[in-house]
């Protein structure tokens, strides 16, 4: 099996993996980072999402091979202890209800807040196309809103 | 360090003696992580509640959390009685012991039938930690109190923490009763209380089935039958296991398994499998259940679920029929984790780790078929990407078994999206009928004719009781292709249909979709004909607040409202839905909702619940649909099958609750059923178009 070395939240990993297998996998099976989530694998829903060179991309359908000049961040990367504005208004609003499509959510919002700052609601709902079938919308709305005024606060 | 352990593990042995050993039987199913915990605990009253020497209190969960918050609200039930710091404790979710009685997920039941009870557990903890400090002070018990942890003399303001007093209170014998709080002392139970697991699930901790990893454990993928009506004939596993990463394949009765040592190595195995699926059954198009319905309700079934006065002789000298017929397709549960299932079954013993809704089912059914002693058989519950009803089923927990069994491994079963929506137990389609004859300006009957694939629906609208011409009559059409429980199983659509119905009776009667609710509520009381199964002063209550929220009857630029309200769970909850115009299309603005669901225990986790059972039934109502031809799913994952997106969710959902000291009644799911009506009466407003079938934005254009 070919060997590949990514960089994954500031360390380079070597990983052996067929050249096809979604970075999902990789990042689930062979690094154990499971705060990535498999949700429907057609890149849809959202609960895979990482940051691949600052941008939010949907890693169950981001072959391995394709990756060995971009740094990855998931989630256990975007902070160490969850101290990211984003994820301290998701927990401070109580987003979550189920909590299995969150980590992509939250993934999506703090790259939509590094590109803009202050989004609209327009923008937010236009940026933000990740499924949660709890119906936690209204919250994951406020809860960006609120990520953007701590941020502004820094 | 060593000799304060040794002495806590034996007086933790001692005081399970004392008690009746409860909590040794649940300490064998303990994993590692939680022993350690254990270790320091001094005083354990019963299966729920564990105090160390240092005060560390930990709560049992006894029901697996679905996404509807009972492993924060069951375990503030304890707390609220046992007057403890929140801050302090720690929450585990319970593994499956008959100690712990019902431990199953759905109907809307877990808050409903443990109110009482856990508040008993942790008032008995309490009353005994309290003796103990009135023992240690010499003073008479009623001179105590328990706050935060701490047992305080009143007079003297002498303290004790509950990890000073653990030890004594072990000895204390359990009291047989102990008296509850009031609620207007409560301290927990109405507040806003942040998930348990919140800082957790922003972390992306591995809280979930799907994140289970073991020592020696192969992932498996299985192959099932590619449509409702074909079973499996023979495989040439030969390909796949040449599959790199692949370790073995399993034969069940209909199925094959792949066991490798990856995820992805698993579902390459499944896809070089050379299988034949021999056609045994019907194979079924879901487009024939228009005709099949239409048939069925013509026919009428043999005998009427209600019939009260005499419909047909009304119709007779009736100036206006209504007949409408409205129609949902069939749709998948869609939670958003896949299922999935760890089992190890080996040397007569099973450990099963997994998504489940009913454990015990899972228990019972594991048994049997693999002829292992239940007690040899332990089943953890993680977190679950929601349930929605769709693990009602223990399909997905019984199959990984079958395959660890014949495997001799520890095996985790990951099903893909498209399996889930392959083999599911949908939410089934259905035709509603609705015939309303009018006379001088008056509804004289209402007659609801239904048929639903396999079961006929049973439920009738409020409206029966106040009416005196009233007839409903349900029949279900044989399929095999599984239906079963999808969130407010029956009133879900049920709900669309009738309030929608109303809508349309209102319209015709040129009458306030309010003011004509309120109405029946007035003749179900005073007027009653037959039986009546909801308290008309609640339902007007929460009609009258929900009005108030929105300003109802008072009209604003732009904005269209649709009104909808139903009962469902023991709960009552009332809608109004505003729609805009936005570039020539409506959008779903704001939503308004007053529910009575009894006493509110956790006010973040109730308005969550409420808000998401709104986006869920709004969002289904809009986008899903599965169709099926010759017993396969077209929709097969989320490209075709359509959910609501940011975009299409409301700007905010105002939820207000009847302040209330009644027993708690269901909420995870009460708010779903009046929703799509609401909306398609918004829709009606906005466009004058009545939208009478599921998805909406088909019929929408």
């Amino acid at each position: 099996m070919p060997k590949y070395n990514l960089s994954v939240n500031g360390k380079m990993v070597s990983v052996e993996a067929d050249a096809d297998t979604p970075l999902l996998w990789v990042l689930r099976d062979n690094l154990n980072l499971v705060g990535t989530k498999y949700g429907c694998g057609v890149a849809q829903c959202g609960a895979c999402t990482v940051h691949i060179d600052g941008i939010a991309v949907r890693s169950c359908m981001l072959q391995v091979s394709r990756l060995a000049n971009s740094k990855i961040v998931t989630i256990e990367g975007l902070s160490a202890t969850g101290t990211h504005p984003v994820q301290q208004a998701w927990e401070e609003l109580d987003v979550a209800q189920c909590g299995y499509c969150q980590v992509g959510q939250i993934m999506a919002a703090a790259a939509l807040l590094k590109e803009n700052p202050h989004p609209t609601d327009e923008q937010i709902d236009k940026e933000i196309t990740n499924i949660c079938r709890c119906g936690t919308q209204v919250r994951i709305r406020k809860a960006i809103h609120k990520a953007a005024q701590k941020i502004a606060a820094k | 360090m060593s000799t304060t352990t040794d002495f806590s593990r034996r007086q933790f042995l001692k005081v399970t003696a004392v008690t009746g050993g409860g909590m040794l039987i649940g300490f064998s199913l303990f994993n590692e992580a939680n022993a350690a915990v254990d270790a320091d605990v001094v005083f354990a009253p019963n299966a729920y509640i564990k105090i160390g020497i240092d005060g560390v209190v930990s709560l049992m969960a006894p029901n697996p959390e679905i996404g509807q918050g009972v492993k924060t609200s069951l375990p503030m039930l304890i707390a609220e009685e046992l007057c403890v710091d929140w801050k302090k404790i720690r929450i585990e979710p319970a593994p499956l012991d008959t100690k712990f009685g019902n431990q199953g997920v759905g109907g809307s039941g877990s808050i409903r039938g443990r109110f009482t009870p856990l508040r008993q557990v942790g008032a008995t903890a309490r009353e005994m930690l309290i003796a103990a400090g009135a023992q240690k002070w010499s003073v008479p018990a009623t001179e105590c109190i328990a706050e935060e942890g701490m047992v305080i003399h009143k007079s003297s303001g002498k303290k004790l923490s509950y990890g000073e007093l653990a030890t004594l209170a072990a000895t204390l014998p359990v009291p047989a009763t102990a008296p509850l709080k009031n609620p207007k002392d409560f301290k927990f139970i109405g507040t806003r209380m942040r998930d348990v697991d919140a800082h957790a699930i922003a972390t992306g901790k591995p809280l979930f089935g799907i994140d289970t990893r073991r020592e020696g454990m192969l992932f498996a993928m299985v192959s099932r039958a590619p449509a409702y009506g074909k079973t499996l004939s023979s495989v040439d596993d030969t390909a796949a296991r040449k599959v790199t990463g692949v370790v073995d394949v399993v034969k069940l009765a209909n199925s094959v398994a792949v066991l490798a040592t990856s995820t992805w190595a698993a579902k390459k195995g499944r896809e070089a499998l050379v299988i034949q699926w021999a056609d045994t059954g019907k194979l079924e198009n879901s487009a024939d259940y228009t005709t099949s319905f239409k048939d069925l309700i013509a026919k009428g079934a043999p005998t009427p679920s209600r019939n009260d006065g005499d419909i047909d002789a009304v119709k007779a000298g009736a100036s206006k029929i209504l007949d409408v017929v409205y129609e949902v397709p069939p749709v998948s549960h869609g939670q958003m984790e896949p299922l999935n299932f760890f089992a190890d079954v080996r040397d007569g013993k099973a450990e099963l780790y997994g998504p489940t809704q009913v454990p015990e089912s899972l228990r019972r059914q594991v048994a049997q078929q693999l002829k292992i002693p239940a007690e040899n058989i332990t089943i953890g519950m993680p977190r679950q990407g929601g349930g929605f009803g769709r693990k009602l089923q223990a399909d997905n927990g019984v199959e990984a078994a079958l395959i660890s069994a014949a495997a001799k491994k520890p095996v985790q079963v990951q099903w893909t999206r498209e399996d889930d929506m392959q083999n599911d137990f949908y939410r089934p389609a259905a035709m509603y009928q609705y015939r309303a004859a009018f006379a001088d300006g008056k509804l004289l009957s209402w007659h609801q004719a239904t048929a639903a694939i396999n079961r006929g629906p049973r439920n009738d609208s409020y409206i029966a009781g106040s009416l005196a011409n009233y007839r409903s009559e349900g029949q279900g059409l044989t399929s095999n292709i599984p239906t079963g429980a999808w969130r407010a199983p029956e009133h879900n659509t049920l709900g669309f249909a009738a309030e929608s119905f109303m809508d349309e009776v209102c319209t015709e009667l040129k009458k306030d979709p309010v003011a004509f609710r309120l109405e029946i509520f007035e003749k179900a009381k005073s007027q009653p004909v037959g039986r009546i199964g909801y308290s008309p002063d609640k339902f007007k209550k929460v009609v009258e607040l929900v009005a108030a929220m929105s300003n109802w009857g008072k009209p604003s630029p732009g904005i269209s409202r649709g009104f909808a309200c139903w009962f469902s769970f023991g709960s009552y909850a009332a809608q109004v839905v505003e729609v805009k115009m936005v570039a020539g299309k409506p959008r779903i603005h704001k939503v308004y909702c007053a529910v009575d669901c009894g006493t509110v225990v956790n006010l973040s986790g109730a308005e969550n619940q409420v808000q998401g059972a709104i986006i869920d039934g709004m969002g289904h109502a809009m986008f899903a649909k599965l169709t099926f031809v010759k017993g396969a799913a077209q929709e097969t994952n989320f490209h075709s099958y359509k959910f609501l997106r940011l975009k299409d969710a409301p700007l905010d959902i105002e939820v207000k609750f009847v302040p209330s000291e009644d027993a708690p009644s269901g909420l995870g799911e009460p708010a779903l059923p009046p929703i799509a009506a609401a909306v398609a009466n918004a829709l009606f407003a906005a466009t004058g178009k009545r939208i009478r079938k599921m998805p909406f934005d088909m019929e929408m254009g």
